[in-house]
C-alpha cells in the first residue's frame, strides 16, 4: 500500500504542486482580506451613525430644548421664540414605563410556564412559537391591531392606545430572557428546594426568580431599550402631541414620533431639534444596551 | 416522624398547610398558562382584527386586489391594489439581503477564525449594538447623510456607466435623482439586517466540533478551505435560517424605509427609481385615512398580506434555525 502511495508521489509534476500550493494560499489570503474588509464596512456604519448623531445632536442640543414643548416656525424669522422637546420627552417616559410595567409581569410569567411548567408540552411549544413570531413582527401591524382594538372603540388616538403597543412588544423580548435564564438554573437546585417541603410556586418565586435574577433585569432592560426608539405602532396609537399632555385618554407626544414629525418638517430649526431628540434616544438606548449587557457579564 | 404520629394535633396542621401549598401551586401554574395563552390570543387577535379591517377592501375588490398596480386615495375614484407595494416590500429586502449576506459572513468569518481572542468581544458588541439602534435614527442617518452619498457618488458619479450595461442596464437607469429610492431603502435595510445575520452566522460557526476543524487542518487544509469544506457544510441549514430572519426583519421594517425609499406609488423600472413597500404605505396613509373608509380597509389588506409574508418567512426561519435552539 504504502510502495504504491510512493511510486505515484514522483508522477505528479512539481511545479504544478507548487503552483497549487500559491492558488490555495492566495484565496485563502484574498478571502481572509474580504473578511477585514467587511468587519471594517459594519463598524464604519455603526461610527458613522454615532459621529452624525452626536456631530448634529450636540449642536442642537441645549436647555431650551429639554426644558419646552413645540413652538411653531417659519422660513427665516429668528424672533420666535425656539421650541423644544419637553412634551415628547414626558409622554416617551410615561409610554414606555407604564408599558414595561404591564408586559413585564406577562412576559415573566409566559417564560416561568415555558421553563418550568410546559417543558416539551404541545401548548407550551405553541406558545414558544408564537412568542418568537411577535418578537420579529412587524411592529406596525401591531400598531394596526391596537388601532381596532383601542383607538377605534375609544373615538381617537390615545397615550393608553400607545402604551398597549408597545407592552405587546416587551412581552416576547421579557419571556425569551427569562425562559433562557430559568433553564441555566440546574435542577439540583430545585430539587433541594422541593426536598426541604416548600411548595413548586414558592421555589419557583423566593428561590429560581433569586437565582435568575440578573438574567431577567437584563430581559426587562433590552425590552426598555427597544420599546424606547418604536416608531412605527405610535403613530397608529398615541400619535403624538405638541404640548405637555400627562392625559392618557387624549394623544400624547413621544421622543420617536416627534423626531419623526420635525425631521419631515423641511424647517431647519425643526430638523436640528429632531436631531436633538434622536441624539438623546441613541444614547438612551445605546447606555440601557450597555448596562445590560454589564448585568448579564457579572452573573456568567 | 412517630413522634408526630403520637400527636394527633400536629397532623392537621402539617396537612392543612400541604393543602395551602398545593391551592397557591394551582393558582401559580394557571396565572403561568393564562398568561401563555394571552401571547397565543395577542397573534389571533392580531390576524383576526387585520383580517376584519382588510374584509371590506378584499370584498369590493376580489382576487384583482393582488394583482391591481392602481393605489389612488383620492376622494370620488379610490382605486386600490397592493401589487406595488407588495413588490416594492419584496424587491427592496431581497437587495438588502444581497447586500447584507457577504458582508454578514465576513465578520462571522473573522469573529469565529481570523481575529485574536482580545478583539472578538468588543467587534461583536460593536456589530450587535447596530441592532440596537432605533429604526427611526436609521431613517434620519439615511435621509441626512446616504441619500445625498447615493445620489452625488453613485448615481451622477455611476450612473450613466450602470445604465450602459448590456441587457441588465435599464435596471440602474437613473430617471429620479432624488437619491430616494428602492436601491437606497435596501442598503439602510441592509446596515439593519447586518447584525441579526451576522450573529447568528457568529453563534451557529462557533458550534461546529473543533475536531472536525482540527482534522481538515491536520490534513493541510487552509483557513478558507476549512471554511468552506468543513464549517459551511455543517452549518448550512442555520446559515439559511439566519438569513431567513434577517428577510423576515427587513420585510416589515417600517420607519427607515419610508425616510428613504420616496414613496411612489408607481412601479420602479430600475433600482434607482422611488417605490414604496406595504409598511411605508400604512405609515404615510393611515394616520390620516378616515375611519371605515375603503381606503383605511385597503391598508389593513396589504397590513393583513404584510402579515402573511413575514409570518411564513419568519416561521421557516424558526423551522431552520430549530437544531440551534435546541442547543
Amino acid at each position: 500500500m504504502s510502495a504504491s502511495t510512493l511510486s505515484h508521489a514522483p508522477a505528479r509534476d512539481p511545479a504544478a504542486a507548487r503552483a497549487l500550493g500559491r492558488r490555495r494560499s492566495y484565496m485563502d489570503r484574498i478571502i481572509t482580506a474580504f473578511c477585514l474588509a467587511a468587519t471594517a464596512i459594519g463598524l464604519f456604519f455603526l461610527a458613522s451613525i454615532l459621529a452624525t448623531l452626536l456631530w448634529r445632536g450636540l449642536g442642537a442640543l441645549d436647555w431650551t430644548v429639554l426644558s419646552t414643548d413645540f413652538r411653531p416656525t417659519t422660513y427665516g424669522d429668528d424672533t420666535l421664540p425656539k421650541g423644544g422637546l419637553l412634551h415628547a420627552i414626558i409622554g416617551s417616559l410615561i409610554q414606555v414605563s407604564l408599558a414595561t410595567l404591564v408586559g413585564t409581569p406577562i412576559g415573566l410569567l409566559v417564560g416561568t410556564y415555558l421553563a418550568e411548567y410546559a417543558r416539551g408540552s404541545a401548548l407550551g411549544n405553541a406558545v414558544r412559537f408564537v412568542s418568537d413570531i411577535l418578537l420579529s413582527a412587524p411592529s406596525i401591524l401591531i400598531g394596526l391591531f391596537i388601532y381596532q382594538l383601542v383607538v377605534l372603540p375609544m373615538g381617537g388616538f390615545s397615550g393608553i392606545a400607545g402604551v398597549f403597543a408597545l407592552a405587546i412588544i416587551v412581552i416576547p423580548v421579557v419571556v425569551r430572557t427569562t425562559e433562557d435564564m430559568l433553564q441555566l438554573i440546574p435542577n439540583t437546585l430545585r430539587e433541594a428546594v422541593i426536598g426541604l417541603g416548600a411548595p413548586k410556586w414558592k421555589m419557583i418565586v423566593l428561590v429560581c426568580y433569586k437565582a435568575a435574577l440578573s438574567g431577567i433585569v437584563t430581559g426587562v432592560l433590552l425590552a426598555i431599550a427597544r420599546i424606547a426608539g418604536e416608531t412605527a405602532p405610535l403613530l397608529l396609537t398615541s400619535f403624538g402631541n405638541n404640548v405637555v399632555s400627562t392625559d392618557l385618554g387624549r394623544a400624547m407626544a413621544s421622543l420617536p414620533m416627534s423626531i419623526y414629525q420635525q425631521a419631515n418638517s423641511g424647517f431647519p430649526d425643526l430638523i436640528a431639534i429632531a436631531w436633538a431628540g434622536a441624539l438623546l434616544v441613541t444614547l438612551g438606548v445605546l447606555v440601557i444596551n450597555v448596562i445590560a449587557r454589564v448585568v448579564l457579564r457579572k452573573r456568567t | 416522624m412517630s413522634d408526630i404520629a403520637m400527636r394527633p394535633g400536629a397532623a392537621p396542621a402539617m396537612g392543612a398547610r400541604r393543602t395551602a401549598g398545593s391551592l397557591g401551586d394551582k393558582l401559580f401554574e394557571a396565572l403561568c398558562k393564562g398568561a401563555g395563552v394571552l401571547v397565543l390570543l395577542t397573534l389571533g387577535g392580531i390576524i383576526v382584527t387585520l383580517f376584519i379591517g382588510a374584509l371590506p377592501a378584499f370584498r369590493h375588490f376580489g382576487l384583482g386586489f393582488l394583482v391591481s398596480t392602481n393605489w389612488d386615495p383620492v376622494e370620488g375614484r379610490e382605486e386600490f391594489g397592493a401589487f406595488i407595494s407588495i413588490f416594492g416590500t419584496i424587491v427592496s429586502s431581497l437587495l438588502a439581503i444581497a447586500f447584507a449576506v457577504p458582508v454578514a459572513f465576513g465578520i462571522a468569518y473573522f469573529l469565529t477564525e481570523l481575529a485574536p481572542p482580545w478583539m472578538r468581544r468588543p467587534i461583536g458588541t460593536a456589530v450587535e449594538l447596530l441592532a440596537a439602534i432605533p429604526s427611526i435614527i436609521y431613517g434620519m442617518w439615511g435621509l441626512f447623510v446616504l441619500v445625498p452619498f447615493v445620489q452625488m457618488n453613485i448615481q451622477l458619479a455611476f450612473g450613466e456607466t450602470l445604465a450602459a450595461i448590456p441587457l441588465v442596464g435599464f435596471l440602474f437607469e437613473s430617471r429620479s435623482f432624488a437619491g430616494t429610492s428602492l436601491f437606497s431603502a435596501a442598503l439602510v435595510l441592509a446596515i439593519m439586517i447586518l447584525p441579526f445575520i451576522a450573529a447568528t452566522m457568529r453563534d451557529v460557526f462557533e458550534q461546529v466540533p473543533p475536531v472536525y476543524k482540527e482534522s481538515a487542518y491536520g490534513l493541510g487544509a487552509t483557513r478558507w478551505e476549512v471554511m468552506r469544506g468543513v464549517v459551511i457544510p455543517y452549518t448550512r441549514v442555520s446559515v439559511v435560517g439566519g438569513i431567513m430572519l434577517g428577510l423576515g426583519r427587513a420585510l416589515g421594517e417600517t420607519m427607515a424605509v419610508t425616510f428613504v425609499i420616496g414613496n411612489a406609488n408607481r412601479m420602479p423600472q430600475s433600482i434607482f427609481d422611488p417605490s414604496t413597500t406595504i409598511a411605508s404605505v400604512i405609515a404615510m396613509e393611515f394616520p390620516e385615512s378616515l375611519a371605515g373608509s375603503l381606503q383605511q380597509s385597503a391598508l389593513f389588506a396589504i397590513g393583513f398580506l404584510l402579515f402573511i409574508i413575514s409570518f411564513v418567512v419568519l416561521a421557516t426561519s424558526r423551522w431552520l434555525l430549530r437544531s440551534r435552539l435546541k442547543a
